[in-house]
């Protein structure tokens, strides 16, 4: 087991280089650092000296791979490639554009990100498991039938109608909540309410749907057939023998989300202003910070296979099957 | 020559696609392995319905693909012969020319006759009251609009829903006509089949479907004469054409990221999967390392390099259309990088089961070369999959494009897209009184198409893997 998980995170090294090869290339080779400070500092007003003086600001001043003007070690360590790309490495991210500490940032701003994504989820996986068993138990009647009508639709609705038409009712003409903004501590749950409903509620569409599917699925194998045929209650045969065959791959597909919640949701937390990593990354997209987005970028690739190695390992434990392969 | 066409980089894509899927029919109009699954699509009602209203869509979007520099209007020949527009403008803005051309000055609710804001207005004698000015187009010919409003808007609307009977009858009757034609059957049988729903192919659903695509649009068309239908936005333009205008980025976005994806993943897929080891490391490593990155910040990562490139580079586009036009690809290609490598995934798998099937293993023995068996045995044996993934995968990418719009990493802000038109809206809603017009267009001509998209995609899916079939019901 042990051998299992130290080649699965060995094997993460050559993807990470890669990753990390692929942002440099995106950032520094497509686009000269000269064409980024031309494009922050726009068009008009560019002099040669004041693209020298940005990229000095900025560190981009080096060359991009091999620095001849140094001696020894320097020659490699000198260069962007080095002190941009590969300390991203040691979760040395460096500083943003506008001159901000992008490694503080991300630990102050995680915790809002997650106050969000971990209800969602949860509550999420509740609702949607709950419903989706419900189908099941009802199966082949009208219950099912409208079900699934009902969660196409939902499926087909932009996720931005769900906040923008939550927002407008729940804050704009009932005054429920207050409609965007962040507190610490405790009251930041009265900011937290409305945005967890409403991913919820965006998410039930397909998450119940794919739910769905897997119950149906497993309950036409043959070992659901031989518990009723024991006599079983219909009950039990859902609780004890569906839900635990199919809480398998919906266990493995929550668990390849988890380390992703860090990095919040885009959308959500742009439109309640919730200063979570979401907005933070909006915000230097908007900005057009590069260095905050090479290091989400970065970061987003490591919790990825983070998610992957936990996956593979949570297959492991819970169906010893693969453990042989 | 009265036009002078022109082609853009995504119009020719949209009818190299238009050309291969005439292609893929004509192939499959002799094959019964591949006629069967289609037939099952034809006979499903779901399947029908949604793919009525998907092929209006899919015509306006076509319409809207043929570009071209419309003619000057003569001003003053000197012998130049005919002078263009720079303007690009496409076959579609011809049809709906009064749409684009009757811009108002700023806000207007659907259906209005005057702004939505009040203005000074200025009396023929030269006093200044504040009122609710009329609108240059919307309701114009209203003599006295506070009461002629409604009887006027009622006789549009009838007189829509009587024209749109006409035509359907005319429809349903030349249907029938062929149908009973066809069987060898008196008309009036037909008609009584039809009518019970008894045909093979669910006619009624069909002309049902028919009917109330028919009747929205005529009542549409007659209340555009004579207003803006869905109102105006903050610049005066009428919203309907926006969201007319936006099917065409929708179904772009939607079905040409599949395209420039699919040639990659499935040689990719195959490949790793029929040659397997070393091959099958590469292939593997490349498509792990594009999918860890979180598709989104790839995303917003290459579009901001491509602003980057598009302001250092202004001199290469000649005009605004093309410039939001290769922005467009560009996205297309991104969202196709960033979703091959699930369907990657999945081709490599079915090869590395097919590989092992016994007319692949005689066929190795028999000394058939590699890329020959892939072309006869593997590649047809994986097509539907790759179907699937197509249909499957179109609604979310039409649905992702409205979300990309709205961080500024999606279509340019020049084009009309959903997403963009949410994006303006945003503000709109904290207005008093507020402007739900333009979100509640593109919300609605959005759903409606990833609805109808949905559903038919459930039917191919249906139709083409049976053992999902089964274990559905």
């Amino acid at each position: 087991m042990m051998a299992y998980i130290i080649r699965r995170v060995l094997y993460a090294i050559p993807i990470l280089i890669g990753v990390n090869i692929l942002t440099f290339v995106l950032f520094f080779v497509i686009n000269s650092p000269d064409d980024m400070a031309r494009m922050h500092l726009g068009v008009k007003r560019v002099t040669p000296e004041a693209i020298e003086s940005w990229k000095r600001e900025h560190g981009y001043d080096k060359p991009l791979l091999y620095n001849d003007r140094a001696a020894g070690a320097a020659r490699f360590t000198d260069t962007i490639f080095f002190q941009k790309s590969l300390k991203l490495f040691q979760f040395d991210f460096g500083l943003s554009d506008s001159g901000r500490d992008i490694g503080y940032d991300i630990s102050q701003r995680m915790w809002p990100s997650l106050a969000i994504a971990v209800p969602v989820l949860f509550i999420g996986l509740l609702v949607n498991i709950s419903y989706a068993l419900l189908i099941a138990f009802f199966r082949a009647t009208y219950i099912d039938f409208w079900s699934v009508v009902l969660l196409v639709m939902m499926m087909s609705i932009s996720s931005l109608f769900y906040i923008i038409g939550g927002q407008y009712l729940v804050s704009k003409v009932l005054h429920l909540v207050p409609i965007s903004g962040y507190d610490t501590g405790l009251a930041a749950i009265k900011f937290l309410i409305l945005p967890v409903i409403i991913g919820v509620v965006g998410g039930i569409g397909a998450g119940t749907r794919w739910y769905r599917t897997l119950f149906l699925e497993e309950i036409n194998k043959d070992y659901v057939r031989t518990a009723r045929a024991k006599g079983l209650s219909e009950r039990l045969v859902l609780f004890r023998h569906v839900l635990k065959n199919a809480l398998i791959p919906i266990l493995t597909g929550v668990v390849v989300v988890l380390p992703l919640l860090f990095m919040g949701s885009l959308i959500t937390e742009s439109f309640f202003g919730i200063p979570g990593l979401g907005s933070y990354t909006i915000d230097a997209i908007n900005r057009q910070d590069f260095a905050i987005v090479r290091a989400m970028v970065f970061l987003g690739s490591v919790l990825y296979i983070l998610g992957l190695i936990l996956t593979d390992i949570s297959y492991t434990l819970v169906d010893p099957r693969v453990r042989l392969s | 020559m009265t036009v002078q066409p022109v082609i853009l980089w995504t119009d020719a894509l949209v009818f190299l696609l238009v050309a291969l899927a005439v292609l893929f029919a004509w192939m499959a109009r002799g094959r019964e392995h591949l006629r069967a699954p289609w037939r099952y699509v034809a006979r499903s009602r779901v399947g029908m319905a949604s793919l009525v209203v998907l092929a209006v869509y899919m015509a306006i979007g076509l319409l809207d693909s043929l570009h071209y520099h419309p003619l000057l209007p003569k001003a003053g020949d000197n012998g130049h012969g005919p002078r263009h527009s720079a303007e690009i403008v496409s076959l579609f803005d011809a049809i709906v020319a009064p749409l684009r051309e009757r811009s108002e000055k700023t806000y207007s609710a659907p259906l209005a006759w005057r702004l939505y804001a009040k203005e000074s207005i200025e009396r023929p004698d030269g006093t200044v009251y504040r009122d609710y000015p009329r609108l240059k187009y919307g309701g114009a010919h209203l003599k006295e609009p506070a009461r002629e409003w409604g009887p006027d808007i009622r006789r549009r609307m009838a007189l829509g829903l009587v024209k749109a009977a006409v035509i359907w009858a005319v429809v349903a009757a030349s249907l029938a006509l062929l149908l009973a034609r066809r069987d060898g059957i008196p008309l009036s049988v037909m008609f009584g089949r039809l009518a019970r729903g008894e045909t093979a192919i669910p006619w009624r659903t069909v002309l049902a479907t028919l009917g109330l695509v028919l009747a929205a649009t005529l009542v549409v068309i007659e209340l555009a004469a004579g207003y803006h239908v869905l109102g105006t936005d903050k610049v005066g333009e009428d919203v309907l054409y926006q969201a007319l205008k936006s099917i065409r980025t929708g179904l772009v976005i939607g079905t040409l990221t599949t395209l420039v994806m699919l040639p990659a993943a499935i040689l990719l897929g195959i490949m790793a999967g029929y040659f397997r080891g070393w091959v099958d490391d590469v292939i593997q490593y490349l498509y792990t390392t594009l999918s860890s990155v979180p598709g989104v910040l790839l995303i917003a990562a290459a579009i901001l390099m491509l602003q980057v490139y598009m302001n250092n580079h202004q001199g290469a586009f000649n005009s605004l259309t093309e410039r939001a036009d290769l922005r467009l690809l560009f996205l297309c290609i991104i969202l196709g990088i960033t979703s091959w490598t699930s369907l990657c995934r999945y081709l490599r798998g079915e090869a590395l089961k097919l590989r092992e099937v016994d007319y692949v293993q005689a066929a190795v023995n028999f000394g058939v070369g590699h890329f020959t068996i892939i072309g006869r045995h593997i590649l047809p044996n994986v097509l539907h999959i790759v179907l699937i993934t197509v249909v499957l995968d179109f609604s979310g990418l039409v649905l992702a494009e409205a979300v990309l719009s709205y961080v500024n990493i999606g279509v340019d802000p020049s084009m009309n897209s959903w997403g963009n038109m949410i994006n303006s809206a945003r503000l709109e809603m904290a207005r008093d009184p507020i402007v739900w017009w333009s979100l509640a267009a593109a919300m609605i001509f959005m759903f409606v198409l990833v609805l109808c998209a949905n559903l038919f995609a459930d039917v191919v899916r249906d139709a083409f893997d049976p053992r999902l079939r089964n274990s559905r019901d």
